[in-house]
């Protein structure tokens, strides 16, 4: 299956970061929407349906990644989502994404650290896209 | 030693006499902590029983089932934030939805441990709050002492310090990795990036220092009559070049001697701050007027720019720490977000006022009085 026609959807408050994984994701052959904001992503996908999300997790506020993610699941079932996380050890927030139970309770389908290596990220959407590498 | 109350609110037995077993030999103790903790617990089988615990012997932390016979956890919940009770609250919960969780979070839980739970999950929980626990403590102890040392301001610091290191360290990878071909030019954006991201740090490392002055140095300070305007003019000369690079017209209007008692450099961290707003939010070919006057008790200072303004939302937070106001107009401007936050802690000092009138699109004035003859020190 090809990458051209799928449309993975990138939010995060960090227009480098932003940045960054849209090349990456460009690069792997997607085509890509980004958000800057929860709030922005709320209306994008009002209006559009991607093949994948990836998340942020502390925008607005510090839960920002978790509600959309429960929004997106909700209208969209079907779609995977990636949380991205660089801050987990420094916020409050002590959720144990390595936790099996905290993981099945978030709904995303993967937890993933933000310095992760390119090779590792492209795996990890082509795993979640059931495309073969 | 010190001892940590733990309430446990859950109807089922076997789950609570589970907790107080494992927790009963527990111990949490770090290099960094002064003090070792241990625990004791107690049991209830209901909310109710258990709000009753809370009134009579106040827990420091609180694990609570959602789904109990009586009242629910959530309203326990409720009512422990309706009474600014300081009890750090672990939901367990097999019910757990996202909803609720969500929920949970806003109305002020810290964790949660989805049941079932094996005891390594509850202690590595436990240890998580005891270190949070130790560090309000410390908090409280600190700014008991008159030493105001600000977790939630380090916490946030350690964060926008972390940031651009991150960026940059994202571009480098991607640098190594020759993600955008072997033409070097194609790399230019992000060197850019790079470097106005170190911009950044720069910028929050100086305003910083300038914070650090302001809350720690009365000793350094050093109070005298002064002329204003010889301080707006140091300022306005700093920042020409600024304005000439952003083709932006910088005046200096009012009286020739405006007198007051002050510490000259905490005078010009004020002027610098605002001025440099002023050109940095202005737009191409506006202008920035600085006026400075005696007006019967006060004397003012007014920094008029013709730029991008602000919401009246907005106004109302631009003096808080870190607070940058996040827009398609501001995108691009680096900043620290604690350039007003000084300036409003210097004038607070001098028993001033700062008032801001501001249309979007239209421009913004801030004017900064201050007491003549009366400085506080
Ligand atoms: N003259 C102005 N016109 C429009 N917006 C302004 C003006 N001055 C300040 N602001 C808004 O208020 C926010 C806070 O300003 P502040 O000076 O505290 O931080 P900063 O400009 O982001 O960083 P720095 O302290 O490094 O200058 C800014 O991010 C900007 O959005």
């Amino acid at each position: 299956m090809s990458t051209k026609n799928k449309l993975i959807l990138i939010v995060d408050d960090d227009q480098d970061y932003l940045y960054q994984m849209k090349t990456k994701v460009e690069a792997f052959g997607f085509q890509t929407l980004l958000a800057e904001s929860q709030k922005e992503a709320e209306e994008m996908i009002e209006k559009t349906k991607p093949d994948l999300a990836i998340l942020d997790l502390m925008m607005e506020n510090e839960d920002s990644g978790f509600i959309l993610c429960y929004k997106m699941k909700k209208k969209y079932p079907e779609v995977p989502i990636i949380i991205a996380t660089g801050v987990a050890a420094e916020t409050g927030i002590t959720f144990d994404i390595n936790d099996e139970n905290n993981r099945k309770w978030i709904k995303a389908d993967r937890f993933l650290e933000k310095g992760i290596r390119t090779e590792k990220l492209k795996e990890e959407i082509f795993k979640l896209l059931k495309i073969n590498n | 030693m010190s001892t940590l109350k733990i309430l446990v609110i859950d109807d089922e037995p076997g789950i609570r006499s589970g907790i107080s077993r494992i927790l009963r030999n527990f111990r949490v103790d770090y290099p960094f902590m002064e003090e070792a903790f241990d625990f004791v617990v107690r049991e209830a089988s209901t909310g109710e029983a258990g709000i009753e615990i809370i009134d009579t012997d106040k827990p420091d932390i609180l694990l609570l089932d959602n789904k109990l016979p009586g009242i629910q956890g959530i309203e326990v919940l409720e009512y422990i934030r309706k009474k600014q009770l300081n009890i750090i609250v672990v939901m367990i919960t097999s019910y757990a939805s996202l909803e609720l969780a969500v929920k949970a979070t806003s109305d002020g839980a810290y964790d949660f441990i989805p049941k079932p739970f094996t005891p390594q999950e509850l202690k590595s929980s436990i240890e998580n709050i005891t270190k949070r626990v130790f560090l309000k403590k410390m908090t409280n102890k600190l700014q008991e002492s008159g030493k105001q040392i600000r977790f939630q301001f380090l916490s946030v610091l350690s964060h926008e310090l972390k940031a651009p290191l991150n960026s940059i360290e994202g571009y480098l990878q991607m640098i190594k990795e020759r993600q955008a071909g072997p033409q070097l030019d194609s790399y230019d954006y992000m060197v850019d990036r790079m470097l106005e991201r170190i911009k950044g740090m720069r910028i929050l490392i100086l305003d910083l220092m300038d914070l650090t002055k302001v809350e720690s140095g009365k000793g350094k300070r050093d109070i005298k009559e002064i002329n204003l305007v010889d301080i707006a003019r140091m300022a306005i000369d700093t920042m020409t070049p600024y304005s000439i690079q952003k083709d932006i017209k910088l005046k200096l209007h009012g009286s020739e001697v405006v007198k007051v008692i002050a510490d000259s450099e905490e005078m010009e961290i004020i002027f610098n701050n605002l001025i440099s707003n002023a050109i940095k939010y202005n737009k191409q070919g506006g202008s920035v007027d600085c006026t400075l006057r005696e007006n019967g008790e006060w004397v003012e200072i007014l920094v008029e720019d013709t730029g991008i303004g602000m919401n009246p939302e907005d106004i109302s937070r631009i003096f808080d720490d870190f607070v940058r106001i996040k827009t398609e107009k501001t995108r691009n401007i680096t900043g620290s977000g604690l350039g007003l936050a000084i300036v409003k802690k210097l004038i607070d000092n001098y028993k001033g006022i700062i008032e801001v009138t501001s249309q979007p699109d239209q421009g913004s004035i801030f004017k900064v009085k201050l007491p003549i003859d009366k400085p506080c020190l």
